[in-house]
Parts: structure tokens; C-alpha cells; sequence
């Protein structure tokens, strides 16, 4: 069920150039289901930033009813700029979890799963990668980035299964793009989740077209549950015009070939 | 005696408090949260004879102390809203406020004459304010003649009270609710959003696709203070106001500048319980400030020559 809660930050620390991992703790984390879900939060008591910042969750620690959430600091007097001076011990009011996540039991223990990531887009595969690795599922990781000083993570993706890097100027790992690597695989893929900028999501659905797919949409939000119809797209197939599916609350993750990207 | 409830014509509302049309879908999401039958009443999202898709995205931008927002009346249509989102709000004791929207003088017709048959649909709320529509919207709002002669068709074939909600983006607003209130209005809602830009810091492109967006949220609040407090005391029409309404006390100010009852838009998105907790926090201040009702309010800001029209139930 979806909460709205002042959570404590138990952590949170800068882990790449304007990257930062804010890590939070509370009840409200009992309630996230499934990987890929994400939170809305309230940066600041009063209208200055006024609106909430949706935020995927990157992993969730049930034990300890903390999660992680990794995010992108837009640009100076931003609201996430706001977000990345709150230190340790002090609250943020978090509404969540929402949205429907990646599906993790459509692939059986032993197949393969390839999850592409990329930017902003990478975190919520994460958690998705720990759920999936659990199960047995074996998974590869293709994450994207711009260049070397803006990738996070590898060694946490490395430690669940293989990890290929692609930055776009060949600062760190395969020059170019994700499908610049998926090229190069010499291996079955039973199903692929990705999560990154709508340009990236259009060619790895196109290249993956013979495969089944997960797909995690990003779009500016207002309420971030379904109510202002912000962040629609369109359906494809829809010859009306009119069909639609709302990231937030249909979403953000659709079976592949669902929604127009 | 509910020092809340407030009459006003087509509506007995519980307490003065509704969200705003546009901020609110038709009730279910936000019925996740709270019982939606604790409001004052609902006016639902704009309804279109057609289904519409509304505007590409991106439909929203921050800006400071409000957003930006050109959804461009996506709704799923009459037939649909009649058949599905109306007779659903049916399961809630809260009358419903329908927005009416169209591009032709004929489609407001023919929309407010089908949904005003609603039996929750206890008034329309003429929209002729939107700004983020190329044809019909904020042009029957910005032309004192033709807001009149809408108005009057209208009325003519509601079957319940009609309100007309009124945009800033014109020199004169006073002169805007004298015309609906000449062409029959049974009230005004007031204000729609302000027209917009926000451009992108490194292309200079504006961030939203319709380009131009409606202001919304507490940075338009003092505009929307300044008409109601005069359109209130030109016009003897009750007045729902809106405008950046946060807490109890934002209310109180409507209240004070002659608003009979007050809407929520967008801090229903910044708190989904907003509504209820303003509801709660009005009851503590007629408690605390020993009000016979929160009306006594209404008006206060006008100063001795001030003329008022009670609307308390």
C-alpha cells in the first residue's frame, strides 16, 4: 500500500560525478514489493522545490527497513541539489512505494536474463539483479553511461553476474553504446529488463524484438499517482490516437512492445 | 449545527473544501487514500464531447513556489465519463461539480446537456479558461461577448447550476464575471491558471512540448486574492475560489477576500491527503477562533463599505 512517511537518512554520500546514494530508513520500506517501484519525495518542508521528486528505488533492505535510492543532481539550486546537502539524521517525507515494478518469476532458475542500464537509469536493476540472481536466474548486465567519471556501481553489479561497461566517449569499458555491446554477446537471452533515456529503450527493444522484455519508462510527473496525466505515452497499435498508459501509475515498467517509447 | 457546511446554488457541500478540476482525475486515485465522501465536493477533470489524448509530452515543469502544466484536456469523452467515472463517484455522499470543456459553442452545449442529466452531477463548471488548447478553451474566456452568449446557451439546457471558471490571462476579470453573470451564471470559480514559460538553462528551448504551460500553485495565490477580493464585491455571484491553496490558513484568506468556498489543485499532488487535512485544520479554527460558522469570515478583508452575501447552511 502506498505510504507517505518522514523517513530518516541513515547514509548518503556522493559515488560519482553528481551521483549520490541516499539511503533511508523506515517502515514504509515493508510495503515495496517489487524491483523497479519507485518513491516521490519531498525534498523540504514548504513550496521551495514544490513538488515531490520521483526517485527509483535501487535496493531494499527489508532486515533492517532501509532503502537505497540513488539519483542525479540536475544543476545548481535544483531541487535534488537541495536533496544531495541533507545529512545524515535528518528526514525527508517519502510517498510510495508506486508504480509497478519488473516481474521477477517469468524466468526459471537457470536461464538467462540480460538487464541494460542506462545513466539515472541503472540503479533500479540492481535490486531487479539481486531478486533475479537469488532465483538462480543467471543474469549479464550491459549499463550505459556518458563517460568514465558518471559510472557507478560496477563492482556491486559485478559481484551478482557478468558486466559489461559502455561509455559514449570511450572513457571506460566499450566505446559507444549498450547495443554496441549486445552485438557482441554470443549467448541466449531468455528475457531482457531495461531501464534509461527513451532513445536507448527504442534500439534495445528493437534489437531484442525476438525476445521477451521488461521496460522502464522515465517522464516529468506531477502527482505520481495517476491522477494529473503528466507522464502519459501512447499505446502501441492504438490507431485512435486516444489510448494511453500512465508512467506513474500504469507503469513505469511495461512489457516490452506495450506502449510507444 | 455543522460549522462547515455551506449551500450554495445546486450544492450542499459538508465543509468549503473541493479539489480543483484537472487535479483530481475523477476521484478514483486519490480514493486510495482517503473516503473521497469527507469532501466538500469533487469537480471532476474537464470533459470533452470526444475522447482526447491532449498535448505531447513534457507536460509539466517546476518552477518556483509553482509548476507549469499543458496536459491539454486529455479525458476519455462524455459517453465514457457518463458511463463509467460518474456512476462510480456514485458509491460516495459528495456531489460532483462537472468541468465542461469544448472547441465549439455546440460541444459545450451538447456536453452540459447530457452530463448535467447525472443524477450526482449537482453543477457545471463552465471551462472557458484553459489556456493549453489551440480552438475553443481560454477563446470564450478572454471576450466578455461570447463568454455572455455561452453562458446563456448553456444555461438553457442544464439541467443543473452553472459556474463559469474564469481565467486571470485577461485585462479585466471583474468585467469577465459581470458578463457570465449577465449571460445567467449561477457562480464563478475562480482563477484558472496564468499563461507560462519555462525554458531550459542550456538550449533556451522551452521545457514544455505546448511550449506555453498554466502557472499554478502558491506563487499565483496573491493574483488570485486581488480578483477575488474585487471580483467579490462587483458581483452578487458566489464565488469557489483557487489559487495555491496549501493549509487551512490559505483558505482563510479566500474566505476573507469573499470566496464562499475554496478548491485544491496543486498540492494535491505534493500531498495526496491535503483536502482531508484541510478539512481537519478548518474545524480547529472555527473552534479556536470561537466562529458561530467559517462564513463569518467570508468578506472580512473588505473593510466597512464591503457588501456581503452569506452563503452558511
Amino acid at each position: 500500500m502506498i505510504q507517505k512517511q518522514d523517513m530518516i537518512i541513515v547514509s548518503h554520500k556522493q559515488i560519482a560525478d553528481h551521483i549520490f546514494e541516499l539511503t533511508l530508513r523506515g517502515s514504509l520500506t515493508n510495503e515495496m514489493t517489487s524491483p523497479g517501484q519507485f518513491v516521490h519525495v519531498k525534498i523540504m518542508n514548504g513550496s521551495e522545490p514544490l513538488l515531490r521528486r520521483p526517485i527509483s528505488i535501487c535496493s531494499i533492505d527489508r532486515e533492517n527497513e532501509q532503502f537505497t535510492m540513488l539519483y542525479r543532481v540536475s544543476g545548481s539550486g535544483s531541487g535534488t541539489s537541495t536533496l544531495s546537502q541533507l545529512m545524515k539524521g535528518f528526514t525527508v517525507n517519502v510517498l510510495g512505494p508506486l508504480g509497478n515494478g519488473f516481474p521477477v518469476d517469468e524466468l526459471e532458475e537457470g536461464q538467462t536474463a540480460l538487464l541494460v542500464g542506462g545513466g539515472i537509469g541503472v540503479p533500479p536493476l540492481y535490486e531487479l539483479s539481486k531478486r533475479l540472481t537469488s532465483r538462480g536466474v543467471k543474469v549479464i548486465h550491459i549499463l550505459g553511461f556518458q563517460e568514465q567519471k558518471v559510472v557507478f556501481y560496477k563492482e556491486e553489479f559485478t559481484a551478482l553476474g557478468e558486466t559489461y561497461i559502455a561509455t559514449v566517449d570511450g572513457s571506460f569499458g566499450t566505446k559507444g553504446f549498450v547495443t554496441d555491446v549486445i552485438d557482441k554477446l554470443d549467448v541466449t537471452i531468455d528475457g531482457y529488463y531495461t531501464c534509461g533515456p527513451a532513445p536507448m529503450l527504442r534500439a534495445v527493444e528493437q534489437k531484442l524484438s525476438g525476445v521477451d522484455g521488461y521496460i522502464s519508462m522515465e517522464q516529468r510527473m506531477g502527482c505520481g499517482v495517476g491522477a494529473c496525466l503528466a507522464c502519459v505515452c501512447h499505446v502501441q497499435g492504438d490507431d485512435t490516437g486516444t489510448a494511453y498508459k500512465k508512467v506513474c501509475s500504469d507503469g513505469p515498467v511495461f512489457k516490452s512492445k506495450v506502449v510507444v517509447v | 449545527m455543522n460549522r462547515l457546511a455551506i449551500e450554495l446554488p445546486g450544492l450542499s457541500l459538508k465543509n468549503p473544501i473541493m479539489p480543483a478540476s484537472g487535479c483530481f482525475g475523477f476521484g478514483k486515485e486519490y480514493s486510495q487514500f482517503y473516503d473521497l465522501s469527507e469532501l466538500g465536493a469533487i469537480m471532476i477533470k474537464a470533459t470533452t464531447k470526444e475522447a482526447r489524448f491532449g498535448n505531447p509530452t513534457p507536460r509539466v515543469a517546476e518552477t518556483s513556489s509553482g509548476m507549469l502544466n499543458a496536459i491539454g484536456l486529455q479525458n476519455p469523452g462524455l459517453d465514457h465519463v457518463m458511463a463509467n467515472e460518474l456512476p462510480w463517484l456514485t458509491q460516495f455522499d459528495v456531489p460532483i461539480i462537472a468541468n465542461v470543456a469544448g472547441s465549439t459553442l455546440e460541444d459545450y452545449i451538447d456536453v452540459a446537456r447530457v452530463i448535467s442529466t447525472a443524477e450526482n452531477v449537482k453543477a457545471l463548471e463552465l471551462n472557458i479558461s484553459c489556456p493549453n488548447v489551440k480552438d475553443g478553451g481560454i477563446a470564450f474566456g478572454t471576450d466578455p461577448k461570447t463568454a455572455r452568449e455561452l453562458t446563456a446557451r448553456v444555461k438553457e439546457v442544464s439541467e443543473v447550476p452553472v459556474y463559469v471558471k474564469l481565467s486571470p490571462n485577461v485585462t479585466s476579470i471583474t468585467e469577465m464575471a459581470l458578463a457570465v453573470e449577465e449571460g445567467g451564471a449561477d457562480g464563478l470559480t475562480m482563477i484558472n491558471t496564468l499563461v507560462g514559460m519555462r525554458l531550459d538553462r542550456k538550449t533556451g528551448n522551452p521545457i514544455i512540448a505546448n511550449k506555453t504551460g498554466g502557472l499554478s500553485g502558491p506563487a499565483i495565490k496573491p493574483v488570485a486574492i486581488r480578483m477575488v477580493y474585487e471580483v467579490s464585491q462587483r458581483t452578487a455571484l458566489p464565488i469557489i475560489a483557487m489559487g495555491g491553496v496549501q493549509d487551512s490558513y490559505d483558505v482563510v484568506d479566500y474566505l476573507s477576500a469573499g470566496a464562499s468556498a475554496v478548491a485544491v489543485g496543486t498540492q494535491n499532488f505534493v500531498d495526496p491527503f491535503a483536502c482531508p487535512a484541510i478539512i481537519e485544520d478548518l474545524s480547529k479554527i472555527v473552534k479556536e477562533w470561537e466562529l458561530e460558522h467559517i462564513l463569518d469570515l467570508k468578506g472580512r478583508s473588505w473593510g466597512k463599505h464591503g457588501k456581503t452575501a452569506n452563503h452558511r447552511a
